[in-house]
Order: structure tokens, then sequence, then C-alpha cells
């Protein structure tokens, strides 16, 4: 067919309509594997977004467990500035796919590892943040609270975290979606996700592949969206109170943040 | 010590906490790395109840002295006494709770209602939640803020004058015996500072707090403190005195700069028209025997009748027609301006004298009726008067 | 429900090799199959930097005049970032095929989130009395935008692309799945071998990290009175 004939324009759209079309009857249809010897699609398709979720929850949790103590002490002592921050820039630099795959090579395939190298993903967006917003808290009120004779638990506890707490979420947020995202290669590490079609091809086949890829798209797109609700749910109404800035830095001020920590 | 209008109130503000005394002994602060000390042996006394300012040019070491009373700053050397007791022998946390603290930045929290600032410390200190509600609403009204309107609201829906209310509402919530306040009115626009300083004048009528008031403008220390103490580069005290005293007598130069070339017009400032000698005028009514005010002007300072109403108000100065038939007519030669009020200070009094173009004018009571007559003579006087007999302070505050 | 079945190379040789691990005999003797990888895991990075950093430099200067249109650039750019990279390169396949331009399409729309939002705020934080001198002294907008306001920029617009950069190298580990190659590749076909993903691995932080410096070389050269003191 000659290039640039309409026919062929039009036979290539259908085409790719009609790939998208499989994609799709693979998510709502459950099918026979290519080997035929399984049933796969459909309704297995709420097994792998279940195991997907749970696996990115214990790693960014574990990662939270960690981060955020820490962070808020460093952030409160004023100190490890130096490695709070750049850890995300650190953590940025290595792929994803070289982090799973060390820890799939030198300490093995299965739950815990896989979860450990997300869990060390999640990690740097969650500490940088919690260590600035612990550091951009009004030295005023931080000064006051100490006047009045707060203990550093207290001054933490009941200043420094409720004022940080946006801030805070927002690294989980940038976390939670880098970590949804990258399990879907944890099938390299014999983890079940969403990406388990993707990765084992040569069972769900092309239409499998497509359709999972759909599946985690809607997945994290989702996920942030709802991210972003909860987060203006932690926010303080004290703080959303105070005057912003321009309409301009308000839509801006979220993507900078996310820039901070690792995609 | 106890003030004359609260004392018989239930829970009043004044409660069980009486005013504490404090002494600075030698105290010093040194910073490792520096030659000269921050503060270099300071010794006074803050006697209960009183003001007493820190002024002086920045890196003074006005603001360290006052930290190192509620050890947010250690001491060096030396000691600091509250009620006869070292600060240093406090656990700095249990400390800071006993004693007021309110800042220039004032440091509200704002993710925390105005309510739950205020009851910061009580809740630190773990008082049942219906006392603190209470006593919320007893230091909102006590900082002029309607209870209601403001419990709920946050920091940032707050102006700038209400912040700072709020701030030395909260510093108040657990009724210390001592407050230290670091240029808590220094970002507030003139005007409202002026109102913010002049309502906590009259507060501290009511509270009878010791006061230790940070500040870099001298006006500022000669119109709140009952003690001021002027510190000096390297954290020495230049001089200690009443605010009269030390603008009769400033103690060398550095001082005599300080307070300035104008400092015989700073002490008006100090003297309200109600301290003074004021001169006695013959008042008029319309239609009183003129034989009865001739007698009247004879006995009085000035010859000049003054019209007043039924209720006293003054009306203006008669005219020698007026006086010229059986009765008073009202028939006057100049309008009674300016009216000057009892609780005017003088430097504003002679400033309407100016602007008026008057030798005197009227002064009349919070009800209006005349008490007398402020003139020109009498303010020259005032400036005589020994600077022991010039009250300062939260005294010269405007009574209700 | 199926495991998904992970392939472990078989090789021949000594024990360390078969027992996968970290080999540098292995490494010395293997290195050569590493560079070709290596240099089009540069070729995609490089390329969809500079393809991003075209196109977000200017839709910045396009909604710096045009100020209605930075919601919509941003949250589009927002949204494409948000999309796993997997998904994206496998979303893109029936449309342009397998081979770089699937990948280096995914690459560039994920480089346009940083240099877009750093470009912006970078233009928006030039002090406003620079911009207020530089009209009295009769610059014209386009004087004005490239004598003062781009350099003044320039610290932020740099962090963007170092952002931006750092991030590239990490998705294009990925690009594999877009069947552009690059040091994912190896990684996925032998996921276990501990040399194999240390050399792999390796390289791709190298890259990194070289390509970071090297941009931060070039933005102290071109912002020498960042370094200026009193």
């Amino acid at each position: 067919m000659a290039e640039g004939h309409p026919l062929s324009a039009t036979l290539q759209l259908a085409s790719f309509v009609g790939e998208f079309a499989d994609a799709l009857d693979f998510l709502f249809h459950e099918r026979e594997s290519v080997s035929g010897q399984t049933e796969i699609g459909g309704s297995e398709l709420f097994h792998l977004t279940g195991n997907h979720l749970a696996l990115s929850a214990a790693s960014v949790g574990l990662a939270a467990l960690i981060a955020v103590p820490l962070g808020l002490v460093l952030g409160h002592y004023g100190k490890g500035e130096f490695a709070a921050i750049n850890a995300s820039n650190v953590g940025r630099a290595i792929p994803t796919l070289v982090l799973l795959a060390v820890f799939v090579a030198y300490l093995g395939i299965g739950f815990v590892p896989i979860m450990l190298s997300l869990a060390l993903l999640a990690l740097p967006p969650i500490l940088t943040n919690t260590y600035v917003g612990t550091r951009q808290v009004e030295r005023d009120s931080v000064d006051a609270a100490r006047g009045m004779g707060m203990t550093d638990a207290q001054l933490i506890s009941r200043v420094e975290l409720p004022l940080a707490l946006p801030i805070i979420f927002a690294g989980v947020r940038v976390a939670g979606i880098n970590v949804v995202a990258t399990a879907t290669i944890a099938p390299l590490g014999s983890v079940d996700s969403l990406g388990t079609p993707i990765i084992a091809a040569n069972v769900y086949g092309r239409d499998g592949r497509l359709g999972a890829a759909i599946a985690v798209t809607v997945l994290t797109l989702a996920l942030s969206a709802g991210l972003a609700a909860l987060q203006r749910a932690v926010t303080p109404r004290g703080l959303k109170l105070a005057p912003t800035r321009s309409r301009r830095h308000r839509l801006l001020t979220p993507l900078r943040r996310r820039a901070e920590a690792t995609p | 010590m106890s003030p004359p209008n609260t004392d018989s109130e239930e829970g009043s503000v004044s409660g069980g906490n009486v005013a504490a005394t404090l002494e600075f002994r030698e105290a010093t602060k040194r910073y490792p790395g520096q030659d000269e000390p921050a503060v270099d042996h300071l010794s006074l006394e803050v006697p209960a109840g009183e003001i007493c300012v820190f002024v002086g040019p920045s890196g003074c070491g006005k603001t360290t002295a006052m930290r190192m009373v509620n050890r947010m700053i250690d001491i060096t050397e030396g000691d600091i006494l509250l009620d006869g007791t070292s600060v240093r022998e406090r656990r700095p946390a249990e400390l800071r709770r006993q004693i007021g603290y309110a800042i220039q930045q004032i440091g509200l929290f704002p993710h925390l209602t105005i309510a739950d600032n205020i009851a910061t410390v009580p809740k630190l200190l773990g008082w049942p939640k219906d006392r603190i509600d209470s006593r919320v609403d007893e230091l909102l009204e006590l900082v002029s803020l309607d209870p209601h309107e403001t419990r709920s609201r946050y920091p940032a829906q707050l102006s700038g004058g209400q912040r700072q209310r709020v701030g030395v509402a909260r510093a108040l919530a657990v009724d210390p015996p001592l407050m230290l306040m670091d240029e808590p009115f220094g970002a507030i626009d003139p005007i409202n500072r002026e109102r913010l300083q002049n309502e906590f004048l009259r507060l501290q009528q009511e509270i009878r707090k010791t006061v230790v008031f940070v500040t870099h403008d001298i006006d500022e220390a000669i119109k709140m403190g009952d003690k001021i103490a002027v510190l000096q580069k390297g954290g020495t005290l230049a001089q200690f005195a009443s605010p009269a005293e030390l603008l009769a007598y400033p103690k060398g130069k550095f001082v005599e700069d300080f307070v300035g070339a104008d400092r015989a017009l700073k002490r008006l400032a100090l003297q309200r028209v109600r301290d003074v000698d004021l001169w006695k005028a013959p008042l008029a009514r319309e239609g009183e025997p003129v034989q009865g005010l001739r007698a009247k002007i004879s006995d009085a300072d000035i010859d000049i009748p003054l019209l007043v109403d039924d209720a006293g108000r003054p009306q203006g100065w008669l005219s020698k027609r007026a006086m010229s038939g059986e009765r008073v007519t009202k028939d006057l030669r100049s309008p009674a301006h300016p009216v000057v009020e009892l609780d005017d200070i003088l430097r504003d009094a002679l400033s309407d004298l100016l602007e008026s173009e008057a030798q005197y004018g009227p002064v009349v009571d919070e009800h209006g009726r005349v008490q007398g007559v402020l003139s020109l003579e009498v303010l020259a006087h005032a400036l005589q008067i020994p600077p022991d007999q010039v009250p300062s302070g939260a005294d010269a505050a405007p009574a209700h | 429900m199926l495991l998904a079945q992970i392939q472990f190379e078989q090789r021949k040789g000594d024990t360390c090799e078969s027992e996968n691990g970290f080999c540098p005999s292995w490494i010395g003797d293997n290195f050569e199959r590493y560079v070709d990888p290596f240099w089009q895991h540069v070729f995609l990075t490089v390329t969809a930097v500079v393809l991003g950093f075209v196109i977000a430099f200017a839709l910045a200067l396009l909604a710096h005049r045009k100020r209605w249109l930075i919601p919509p650039i941003s949250v589009t750019s927002q949204v494409l970032y948000g999309i796993p990279s997997v998904a994206l390169f496998l979303l893109l396949l029936p449309a342009t095929g397998r081979g770089n331009t699937t990948a280096l399409i995914a690459l560039v729309s994920y480089t346009l989130v940083f240099v877009f939002v750093n470009v912006s705020t970078g233009l928006d934080g030039v002090p406003e009395d620079s911009i207020d001198a530089a009209r009295g002294m009769g610059l014209t907008e386009n004087q004005l935008l490239w004598r003062v306001e781009v350099p003044l920029a320039l610290p932020e617009i740099f962090a963007g692309l170092r952002i931006a950069t750092t991030t590239t190298v990490g998705l294009a580990a990925l690009a594999f799945f877009a069947g552009a190659g690059g040091l994912g590749e190896p990684i996925y076909r032998d996921i276990g071998f501990k040399s194999n993903v240390a050399v792999a691995g390796g390289l791709c932080v190298l890259l990194a990290a070289v390509l970071d410096l090297a941009i931060l070389h070039a933005q102290r050269m071109l912002t020498p009175w960042r370094r200026a003191t009193p």
C-alpha cells in the first residue's frame, strides 16, 4: 500500500483502535491464557490491583515510618541538612529499575526484597519534605512555643508536625505515585502486580500487555488525584486561610515541591 | 499593691498570682569566640508590679538580657532571681510556663484557633477544659476583643493589631507573676501602636504584673516604663532610673545623646493635664446675675469668664458686652477652643494650644464638665517640677 | 492465577558465574557487551533532554507573555508526568511502533514538567526593581527578556534542567519496553546476576552523575555573579 494513501491511514487507525478495544476487552472479560492453561483477564485484575496496592502501601508505610520521625527530629534540631536535602537528589540519580534489580540480585526474589527496594525509593522524598516542612515553620512560632515552656517533644508534636503536615504529605504523595508506578515492574522479583501481564507477555499476550498498561495508568492518575484531595484535607484550616500568593504561585507550588523529590 | 478597681471582683484577672520581684545580680552572657560579652555584669532590681524597660541601640544586649530571665539564653556568670529564687535552679520548660512571653513577631500558631492559641500554656499545665474556656473568654475581653467573634477564628483572619492583642492575652493566660515583652508593638503602624500602648498601660493598672519590656525606641521606653534601664554596646548598664529622672539628669554623653536634645519636651509626655495645678476660671451661666460673676472673676486666675451650659460644658469665652446688663447674655468673644481633657498628656495639650494659636483653653473631665484652664504658663511651670514628683509609666495612664 | 515467570539465564563457567555472583573476571571479559546499550542510553537521554528543554522553554516563554496559558500547560505536563513510564511506552506502541520514536516521545513528555515549572518560577522570581530599572533605561520587551529576565532566572532554569536530566537517565532504563534498548535491557534480561546488575546499574548511576556535574559546571560558567562575594 502506498505511503500517504487515505485507505492506508484509515486501516492504520482501525488497527490502532482495534488494539485498544482488544485491550479493554481483556480488562473486562476473562479469557484463556496464550498457552491455554489458565483463565486470565477480567476479574483477575482485582487480584492484581489488590496486590499492587498492598505492596505499594506496605512500602510507603515503611518508608514513612522511618522518614517522618527522622525528618522531624533532624528538622527540629536543624541537624543533617545536607543529607536530608540531598537525599532526594541522590535518590533521583538511581534509576528505579537499577534499585529494584540490585535488591533482586543481592537479596533475592519475593515480597520482602521488592518491598524494601520500593521503600528505599519512597524514603528520600518523604525525608526531604519532612525536613523542609519542619524547618519552614515560622521561627517566631517556635520561639514563642519555647518561651511558653514547651519541651522539645511537645514542640515537635504540637507545633512543628501539624504545621509541616501539608508538606510532609506532599512528599508522601510523590513517594506514593512513584512507588505505584514502579510496582509495575515488581513481577521482575516474582511479586504479582498490575505489571504481571506486562512482564509475563508470553502468558498474557499483546492484549494483556496493553490492557495492563491502561489499568496502571488509570490507577496512578486516580491515586494522584485522590492523594491530592487528601493533602488538602490534612492541611490545617488556619493555614488554608493564610493569605496565599498569586494564583500563579498556587498553581506552581505543588509542582515545585514535587520537582524536589524523586520521580 | 492590689489594683483598686479589680480587687473585689470575682475571678479577677490578678487572681491568685501576685507579681514577682526580679533581680539581676551581675548577670553576664558571653558567647564562645566573642571578645566582648553580650551582657556584662548587669545588676538591677525590678520591684513587683512595675514595668522595667530595657532600652538601647541594636547590639546592646537588651534582648539577650531579657531572654536570660526565662532561660531562653543561659546565663554565663552571675544570677537572676525571681522572687528571691535563682532561675538557674529551675527546669527551663517549667520556669517558662510561669513567665508570660510576648515577642514582636507574636509567633501565633497559624494552625490553631485564637482560643487554642491562648490556651497553649493552660493546656501544658493540664487545666480542666471548662476552666480553660472561661479563662480564654476572660482574657479576650481583657484585651478588648469580642470572645464570641474571635474564639474560633484563625490568626490569618485577624488584623495586625488584633493579633498583637491575642499575643498579649496568650502571654497572660496563666496569670504569670512576670511578663517578658520583646518589642511587642514594634511591627505595628504608629497609630495602632499608640492605641496598643495605651491599652496595655490601662491593662497594667488592673493586673499590676512585673514586666520586662524591651524596645529600641526611647519614646516608647519613656511612655511605658516605671523604670528604664539604658544599655549600651558591650551589654553594660548606662543608667537605671525613672523616666523623669532619666530626662532631667541623663548620666553621661551616651545617655544624653540617646535620650535626645528634646528631652525637656519629652518630659511633657510623662505628665497628664490632671497632674498639674490648673488655673481657676470664672464660670458663667446664661442669665445669672452679673454681680455674682464679677465676684468670681476677682477670685479667679484669669479675668475672662467662661460660659458653660447647664451640664457644666464649656460654650465659649464671654465678651465685655455680655456683662453690660443686669444678667449675663450669651455674647461670645471667642469659642471655647481648644478643649483639653484631664487625661491628655501635656505634650498633646501644648500642641493643641499652639495649633489653635491660643494662650489657654478650658480643661474638661470625662463628662465634659469644665475643671479648670490650662495655659502656656501652667505648662512652663510643669517643666520645673522635680523629677521625683513626676509620675511615670503605668501611673500616668489615663484612668477609666 | 499465575506467578510471573522470571527467566534466569544459564551461564557456563566457574562457580561465581553459575551462582550469579559478583565476578570481576567475568565483568572484565564481558564489558564490551554493555558499550552499545550505554551509548544508546546516552543518545536517548541527551536527545530527550534537549528536545524537552527546547519545547518546555518555548512554552514557558510563551506563557510568560500570555499568562492564561500557564494553567493548561502545567496541568497537561503534570498529567503526562503522572503516567507510569512503563505504561506510557506500551500505550504509545500501537501508534508509533517499537523503537526510538516511541521512547523519545515518552521521555520528552516527562522532561516538560520540570523545565516548564522552573523556567516559569525563575522568570517570575526576577526582582521587580531590576525589571523596572531595565524598562526605565529603555529596553524593549525582547531585550528585557533576554538581557535581564532570562539571565537572572538561570539558576532556577538550570535546577530544572538538572532534575530533568537525572530523571531521564532513570526513565531511559525502562525504554527497552518501547524497543529502544538502553542499559535497562541487559538488567531486565538477567536480573538475578549480581555482576550484570552491578555493571549496568553502575553505568546508569555514573551517567546520571556525570551529566549532572556537567550541567552544574555549565551553570557556574554562565552565572559568574553567583560566585561573587563582597
